[in-house]
């Protein structure tokens, strides 16, 4: 109990401080802090396999992604009201500042909702069964026979995002 | 020992911290960042669940989830770094004509 509370509240402070952080660097670093406290939970919900690849595939390789594109674009930091009202900015972009508010709007009125449908009825459901069924052999034996076609199909996936990623990303010829 | 419930609570604030994050910044890169706060939360939910439920199916659709925002993260960034290309800014607010 003591772990899910210390993991938990990692994870969310982690996860608040990734949205007010104004410099992308370090909210990518403590994006990758709030994936550790998650992986904790994981473990502690019997579930090793996902905890692993939370770490190898999200810390290890996505978060890597974000950190490479965040320092090979020498990201610039974010402009706050102030900047724009010094520097003019155009009218669209004063304009955006009226849809924030609106969006913090609907973000609290989110939180708030979540929060009742799951406080209303809860206190009776909830305890675990005992017993862990999820050996990481009875992953591979569900993902290779039940799910083999998603698999296959997850793998296309990868593929045609690779392709795209470089089409995209691709500096484009001059045409002389 | 926390039950089912303590779970969903925390996937529920973490998925509306990054759905603040969405709507708050205008930066591009941060705003990925909190989508990947968001599936964070839903695979939180999913991994709740299996143990729940005792099926392993909730760790194999984690599985597939973690897939799709690989490749997410993957075009997303390589459309971030064509958009810094043409305009020199991260800010959504300056994408807004549909036109190069």
């Amino acid at each position: 109990m003591m772990l899910f509370y210390l993991f938990g509240a990692v994870a969310v402070g982690a996860s608040l401080l990734v949205i007010a952080q104004r410099n992308p660097v370090y909210s990518v670093l403590l994006l990758i802090l709030a994936f550790g406290a998650l992986s904790g939970l994981y473990v502690l919900l019997d579930a090793p396999f996902v905890a692993v690849i939370q770490i190898i595939v999200y810390a290890g390789a996505i978060m890597v992604l974000f950190l490479f594109v965040v320092m090979l674009l020498n990201a610039p930091h974010e402009d706050t009201e102030q900047d724009l009202h010094a520097t003019g900015g155009n009218a669209r972009q004063r304009a955006g500042a009226g849809v924030r508010h609106f969006g913090a709007f609907l973000a609290v009125a989110l939180i708030v909702e979540l929060s009742w449908a799951l406080l209303k009825n809860g206190g009776e459901s909830g305890a675990f069964p005992g017993g862990s069924v999820s050996s990481v052999a009875a992953i591979g034996r569900s993902l290779f026979s039940d799910y083999a076609f998603q698999f296959e199909v997850t793998s296309v996936l990868i593929l045609v995002a690779m392709v795209g990623a470089v089409v995209l990303a691709r500096r484009e010829r001059t045409t002389k | 020992m926390p039950t089912l419930n303590h779970y969903l609570v925390l996937s529920a604030i973490l998925f509306a911290t990054g759905t603040a994050g969405v709507f708050l910044r205008r930066n591009l890169i941060t705003i990925l960042l909190s989508i990947e706060i968001m599936l964070n939360a839903v695979n939180l939910t999913f991994v709740a669940f299996g143990r729940a439920l005792g099926t392993v199916d909730g760790q194999i659709i984690v599985f597939f989830v973690m897939t799709v925002a690989a490749a997410e993260a993957a075009v997303g960034l390589a459309i971030v770094i064509g958009l810094f290309r043409h305009r020199e800014s991260l800010n959504p607010d300056s994408f807004t004509t549909l036109r190069w």
